[in-house]
């Protein structure tokens, strides 16, 4: 094993006789000087005691923009959202004690979903570290589960090059959150500043390159197959609008059939004929077929989440796998595979686009001929077919409208979720044809992420449409971001599937706990038209398909946020659906609900 | 990176419904990491091990390299060699770990571990446990006329049978370190003046 970090670029000494004697600075004008050196436009926020210096510095310059949320985790998530939405890093200002412990849901979900941020939270003084002190919490130790790296800042003339180191990790290979936590006294005292190019003390350098005796064995394999499957994930994202045309581009060279993980939609456009939709524990009958008949399996950026896989024992037992992921941990994690590429997905799916016009290959057209009429079986199951209704809203329908309309309309559009059977269905039924559209809690599954990414996402592109499709128990949990919305006038558009019911827990009760519905109901649900207008926003309710043209249309003109109270079927599933712990064979149709083994659990 | 190693079926990634991992060879390996001597740094590493439920055997760490800030971190680890390329990969892809170096794999190396054995006895016991001391070439580092502290050295295993021994003949106290471990030869660079 090689050390990873290249030698000779381990320390850029700066050239001490170029430059006249740097001025000082105070620690709070420096973290705002290397914000706005490292190209932050704007960052999300909320003070408190620990960070008033670093906010009076940033109250007296105009280079970085604050957006105020009203809690820290809906900061985090709007970061989030800021970030999934340009490919750039986000940025979160918050203070010590419990304005960092509120981060910590934003910056996990950062983790698991492979986002970028760089958070900075205010400490108490050095001095008063350690006495239980006022707002005093061990953020540095509280989030070093939660972060990729993360450091305490204890003298001002280190904290320019740890921004600057921050940024830089939180960027490279797989991406993710860096936490940097600044003691009130160095925020005040005065030290040096450091520019990025002389920061790079302890320079981290993932490998990105991918190695290409892997690359080649690659494709003499998928040249080879005869039931090939392309399954892709987050990782075509992260790796830039760039890798989605390359993606794009080798599935049209090869004729493979395209399948993707909840993260990676939009990397392949939803539209195309090769395209099967979603796999996985909610995803489409002829995806999940697919992956477990496969002969080659072709894994861009995914990671083999239990949630894709089900049992990992009964999972597509019949294929070779390719693995290419940034990430080496991800490799052999959960799912040996036989071809194990680390590298930049963009970068790999080029690679392999070279290698195949190079070796002037062409895939088994009869075989793959074959594979296609095997899935066009599959595609005529209609696993998405739900019984209609002219009385009740059908949440289907209601997204089946969306669509409808958003395909009228021309602006760029942006989808949020929460989370639970709505984020299922939008993943579902909504059409995503492009990259860094679709935003949404993939690995940690957060409810309350969709309100505060869909205002990210807004801050970021003001033209845009951006809509969170929601439940209504999901966004009680970061409703007070009304708020921002409000004050930002940013037109968010919530679109709420109101079934008075957790969804998916009162699905799992059904089908798996013997129809107990623990704790699911939500009684005393607020009026959302009048929480809407409370807020200074907008509120609409739809309660009959026949309204519901009219409200969408209503929405979609709205120039200030606005809630959509639609509501649903109280008893609608989310299907197909594999139990956990089976396989992906062993799936469930709508129709077959009544067979489903309840003695399970 | 040696693929063959990856053919073990994987223990962890099931669903909770699905049934638990079945039996599977546990392996022992000692990796040596180079990490950058940074506040947390252990915890880190440690945090790692303990939030992804890895089991660590014996732990010894101190800064190595003064000069170049690194301290070396020597891990005795066990799982099954699906989890025991987890550990490292997920161990080097840890912001602050410099390199890690699977010595179990990468071939020979020296191992040692030191450890203090207060026993205490009179008479024949005393006689007996000196002579055995002797043998394992454990020096006296402490003595009283009915006590001894004896210093050893070794790898885990003669350190154990050490202790082992002094069982009947009035083990009272036992401190031991972590194992250090280098791979033999004269393959590493050396640290800067």
């Amino acid at each position: 094993m090689t050390p990873k970090n290249a030698p000779g670029l381990k320390t850029v000494e700066a050239d001490k006789s170029k430059a006249a004697p740097a001025k000082k600075m105070t620690g709070a004008e420096i973290v705002l000087r290397a914000l706005a050196d490292q190209g932050v436009e704007v960052m999300f926020g909320y003070p408190g005691g620990a960070v008033l210096p670093i906010y009076d510095a940033l109250f007296q310059q105009d280079k970085v923009r604050h957006v105020l949320c009203r809690h820290e985790q809906g900061a985090a998530h709007a970061a989030e959202g800021y970030a999934r939405s340009t490919g750039k890093v986000g940025v979160i200002l918050v203070t010590s004690g419990p304005g960092a412990t509120n981060a910590v849901t934003g910056l996990t979900d950062a983790l698991m979903d492979s986002i970028p941020l760089v958070c900075i939270t205010g400490q108490v003084p050095t001095f008063l570290i350690g006495t239980d002190a006022f707002q005093e919490a061990d953020t540095t130790g509280i989030t070093r589960p939660c972060t990729k790296h993360n450091t305490l800042v204890k003298d001002v003339n280190d904290l320019a090059g740890a921004i600057h180191e921050a940024f830089h990790v939180a960027r490279s290979g797989r991406p993710g959150p860096v936490l940097i936590d600044i003691p009130k006294d160095i925020q005040f005292a005065e030290g040096k500043y450091k520019e990025a190019a002389d920061s790079m003390a302890h320079a981290y350098f993932p490998k990105t390159d991918p190695d290409m005796d892997a690359i080649e064995a690659a494709v003499e394999l998928m040249a080879g197959a005869k039931k090939p499957v392309f399954y892709t994930g987050g990782g075509i994202i992260n790796a830039g609008p760039a890798a989605s045309k390359a993606l794009r581009e080798l599935a049209a060279l090869t004729g493979f059939p395209v399948t993707s993980t909840l993260m990676g939609l939009g990397a392949y456009p939803a539209s195309d004929k090769q395209w099967l939709g979603m796999l996985g524990m909610h995803g489409t009958f002829e995806a999940n077929w697919a992956m477990h008949d496969c002969d080659v399996m072709i894994n861009i950026g995914a990671r083999f989440d239990d949630r894709i896989t089900g049992r990992t024992d009964k999972f597509s037992p019949h294929s070779q796998k390719i693995h290419v992921d940034i990430d080496p941990s991800s490799i052999n994690k959960n799912i040996r595979v036989d071809i194990p590429i680390v590298g930049d997905a963009g970068k790999a799916l080029e690679a392999m686009i070279a290698v195949w016009k190079k070796r002037g290959f062409r895939a088994d057209q009869e075989a793959l001929s074959q594979w296609w009429k095997q899935i066009e079986k599959w595609r005529d199951k209609k696993c998405l077919a739900y019984q209609g209704s002219d009385s009740i809203i059908k949440p289907q329908y209601a997204l089946e409208r969306l669509r409808a309309h958003l395909a009228k309309d021309k602006r760029k559009q942006f989808i949020s979720t929460e989370v639970g059977q709505h984020q299922m269905w939008a993943a579902q039924f909504l059409p995503f044809n492009d990259p860094n559209r679709w935003l949404t809690s993939g690995g940690l599954g957060t409810m309350g992420y969709g309100l505060p990414a869909a205002i990210g996402a807004q801050v970021a592109h003001p033209d845009a449409l951006c809509i969170d499709v929601a439940g209504e128990a999901s966004i009680l949990m970061n409703i007070q971001e009304m708020s921002t919305a409000v004050q930002y006038r940013l037109p968010v558009k919530i679109f709420i599937l109101n079934n008075q019911w957790m969804g998916m827990v009162r699905q799992w009760q059904e089908l798996l706990h013997g129809e107990r519905y623990s704790e699911s109901y939500t009684d005393s649900l607020p009026d959302f038209v009048k929480l809407a207008e409370a807020y200074g926003g907008i509120g609409l309710r739809a309660e009959t398909p026949a309204e519901l043209d009219g409200v969408i249309e209503q929405m979609l003109k709205t120039d200030k946020v606005t809630i959509v109270d639609v509501r649903v079927d109280q008893r609608e599933n989310c299907f197909p659906m594999i139990p956990s712990g089976k396989a992906h064979n062993e799936m469930i149709l709508a129709p077959d609900a009544s067979q489903f083994d309840k003695k399970l659990v | 990176m040696n693929t063959s190693a990856y053919r073990t079926k994987s223990r962890r990634g099931q669903s909770v419904y699905a049934p638990g991992p079945g039996e599977e060879n546990i392996e022992s390996h000692t990796l040596a990491i180079l990490v950058r001597n940074e506040p947390g740094v252990l915890a880190r590493v440690i945090g790692l091990f303990s939030g992804r439920g890895y089991n660590i055997d014996s732990l010894s760490v101190a800064e190595t390299d003064h000069a170049g800030h690194l301290s070396r971190i020597t891990v005795v680890c066990s799982g099954t060699l699906a989890v025991i390329e987890q550990i490292k990969a997920q161990l080097e892809r840890t912001v602050v770990v410099q390199e890690v170096k699977d010595l179990t794999v990468t071939g020979p190396y020296v191992d040692r571990e030191l450890g203090l054995v207060r026993v205490v006895g009179q008479g024949e016991k005393r006689i007996e446990a000196l002579q055995i001391a002797e043998s394992f070439r454990a020096r006296v580092v402490d003595s009283t006329l009915d006590s001894f502290i004896f210093e050893i050295t070794g790898t885990a295993e003669k350190v154990n049978a050490f202790i082992d021994l002094m069982v009947p003949l009035g083990l009272a106290e036992v401190s031991r370190t972590g194992t250090a471990a280098l791979a033999r030869g004269g393959i590493t660079e050396r640290i800067k003046e």
